[in-house]
């Protein structure tokens, strides 16, 4: 018998506390300027009550819900990278020394508070863990990013008004929390009581909920809690087919598409940037004016600039074309050859967040139609070369 | 450092309002540092010293419009191991630059009581069209954190990391709202070279275009999202026409929609 709590939302206040109280910073759905976002909360106060929103290509707006929910919204408009993967981090910094020791270096000490995040969506729940398998479990280990995620408690939750930009459901990411997270809730509003239907996912989950005195959920609490999965899932704005990407994508590297969506892509890299899963960073080197303290930091990095693919004798990918290609194909199909998975959650805020309203869905509907008619017009002719750019 | 191996450093004036030279000035906190690290040779906002040239670096404020300033930039440039241009105006052309649309006649009749006194070029130009630049920061003004960077970069005798792409790099970093998703403000962020740090996004304004164009700007696909948004195309042309309407990838655009009329622009 599966362990299945319930509570009100006195109860998730009294997680938050709880958490708080055991010294983590704790981050969760908060409105700030308009718009949803991670931020530090510190009550059920701080998140949006009440509050929707409505997402499409290039257009955010938050609405009022008219009920008192909690997470009645989509994807907010970052997701927990900003927090284990920050956009700019101190590596070290140097000064000198005396001339028998050298420049004296100091590595940023990692003593910071554990995260902890309340209200963590399913499909950042599921870039959460991508990004601890591309940044932790390989050959070497990202030091940085494995300190803020050792210690971190992540409390997840169903997506109940998915968006339009919204196809979790494609990538078996959502609307339901996955593996990984401490304690999973489901918010249920306006089918019966107010309350939050939490299953624990790891003994410290299982603890916490204990400690907030969380009681057992009737049959009719974990039936409510499946309806609002159920609703969801009929809920989504977008589907991404995922069959054969890696087929599609490869064949795919010569379609007269990519001119198509350079008319339109503004390589701003806004898509990338908002990217659940994108991982990219780079380092800089900054020296004061004496010449005499530096300090080395790391910075958010896109494929969408000119720089990215900067080496001896200038970029490798000058074109707005090559970068799209570029991204699509890494995160669609070369991804699953060098991680094991697709590198998309079906979040969708590449969708939302793109100024030009590129549709990563759609273009890959175009992409694997223009495969079928490539195929069949070729059928066994030599592929062509890859060109330069 | 020994005096006589500081590095000389000369701040020169052309058609310009003197604000990226301030921005020198304004660098409070490093400013002892800097005086410290070099002999300035010439900087008339800062001091009446005169140091002979040749100088190290100089950095270069303001545009090219008149005969004797076309004339003055050669010597400059004879004298200067380095030469750094600063703001929209020397990079450029700044917002003098739309006589290079308009009749500079015309205008000077407009602004002044007696233009026959004014010799003066019928252009506007950067300081690159006359010379061969170094290196050149934009804004108006430049930024601050990206001056100090130069002037570290040129005293150790590394390249400066003066980034190219776009201002939503630093509105994301920063984590600053999208105004243009989130509120349909029109904003030229997506097209427009970093280094503001996002400074009117971060205040809920759209991003007018102050570094002028990023390195890899669509200018026809901005154009085609301004009017989706609801700007009048003439009001697109006024968009790119501020303080780099000169600059090749803003000037190109406003020209091909101001010539094909109100209703111009891309057809559908």
């Amino acid at each position: 018998m599966t362990d299945v709590r319930v509570f009100g939302s006195d109860g998730l206040d009294a997680t938050i506390a709880v958490l708080r109280r055991r010294g983590y910073d704790v981050f969760g759905p908060t409105l700030r300027d308009d718009v949803v976002t991670y931020g530090p909360i510190e009550s059920v106060a701080d998140l949006p009550v009440g509050r929707g929103d409505e997402q499409s290509p290039a257009r955010y707006r938050s609405r009022a819900r008219g009920d008192g929910a909690l997470f009645g919204y989509a994807a907010p408009v970052q997701s927990a990278k900003a927090q284990f993967l920050p956009s700019d981090e101190l590596l070290w910094t140097s000064r000198p020394g005396d001339a028998a020791s050298g420049p004296v270096i100091e590595r940023q000490a990692a003593e910071r508070r554990p995260v902890a995040f309340v209200g963590l969506r399913s499909c950042d729940l599921a870039a959460v863990l991508q990004q601890d398998r591309i940044l932790t479990q390989r050959a070497h280990a990202d030091v940085a990013y494995a300190g803020r995620r050792a210690g971190a408690f992540l409390i997840a939750v169903t997506c109940s008004d998915p968006a339009d930009t919204c196809f979790c459901a494609s990538l078996g990411t959502g609307p339901s929390p996955g593996e990984g997270a401490d304690v999973s809730l489901t918010e249920i509003v306006g089918d019966g009581p107010h309350r939050f239907v939490a299953t624990p996912g790891s003994p410290r989950g299982t603890e916490l909920l204990d400690a907030v005195g969380a009681g057992p959920a009737s049959d009719e609490d974990v039936a409510a809690a499946h309806r609002v999965e159920r609703r969801a899932v009929t809920r989504m704005g977008r589907e991404l087919r995922t069959d054969d990407l890696v087929g599609v994508l490869y064949a795919s590297t010569e379609s007269p598409h990519w001119d198509a969506v350079a008319e339109r892509c503004l390589a701003c890299t806004n898509c990338t940037l908002v990217c659940p899963t994108c991982f990219c960073t780079t380092i800089t080197d900054a020296g004061d004016l004496t010449g005499g303290a530096a300090e080395r930091r790391r910075v958010w990095a896109s494929c969408f600039t000119k720089d990215y693919s900067y080496i001896h004798g200038g970029s490798v990918r000058t074109s707005t074309q090559a970068r799209y290609r570029q991204w699509i194909t890494h995160k669609l199909a070369t991804w699953q050859v060098q991680f094991g998975s697709v590198g998309c959650v079906g979040c969708g805020r590449c969708i939302t967040w793109c100024p030009a309203g590129i549709d990563l869905t759609a273009e890959v509907a175009t992409l694997r139609a223009g495969d079928t008619a490539l195929k069949s017009s070729r059928a066994a002719g030599p592929r062509p070369s890859p060109r330069e750019d | 450092m020994a005096a006589a191996t500081k590095p000389k450093l000369a701040v020169w004036k052309f058609a310009s309002c003197d604000g990226c030279q301030l921005t020198l000035l304004n660098c409070e906190d490093e400013l002892l540092a800097i005086a410290d690290a070099v002999t300035i040779a010439y900087f008339p906002e800062a001091t009446r010293a005169v140091v002979e040239g040749p100088c190290d670096l100089s950095l270069v404020e303001g545009s090219i419009s008149t005969p004797e300033d076309a004339e003055r930039i050669q010597h400059i440039r004879e004298q200067s191991t380095l030469l750094v241009t600063i703001g929209a105006c020397a990079t450029a052309g700044g917002i003098q630059a739309l006589r290079n649309v308009a009749d500079v006649a015309e205008y000077a009749s407009i602004v002044y009581a007696h233009p026959e006194y004014l010799s003066t070029l019928a252009t506007s130009t950067p300081i690159r069209t006359h010379v061969f630049v170094d290196a050149e920061l934009r804004g108006c003004p430049i930024d601050k954190g990206q001056l100090v960077e130069l002037l570290a970069a040129t005293l150790a005798g590394r390249a400066p990391r003066i980034p190219t792409y776009s201002v939503c790099v630093q509105c994301k970093a920063r984590g600053v709202t999208c105004v243009a998703v989130a509120h349909s403000t029109p904003c030229l962020g997506p097209v427009t070279q970093a280094g503001c740090g996002a400074l009117c996004p971060s205040v809920a304004r759209g991003c007018y275009g102050c570094f002028g164009p990023q390195d890899s700007a669509n200018m026809t696909g901005m154009t085609e999202r301004l009017v989706a948004a609801g700007v009048p195309r003439a009001d697109v042309v006024r968009l790119y026409r501020t303080f780099n309407a000169h600059a090749p990838a803003f000037r190109t655009e406003s020209e091909r929609l101001a010539a094909s009329g109100p209703q111009g622009g891309r057809q559908p």
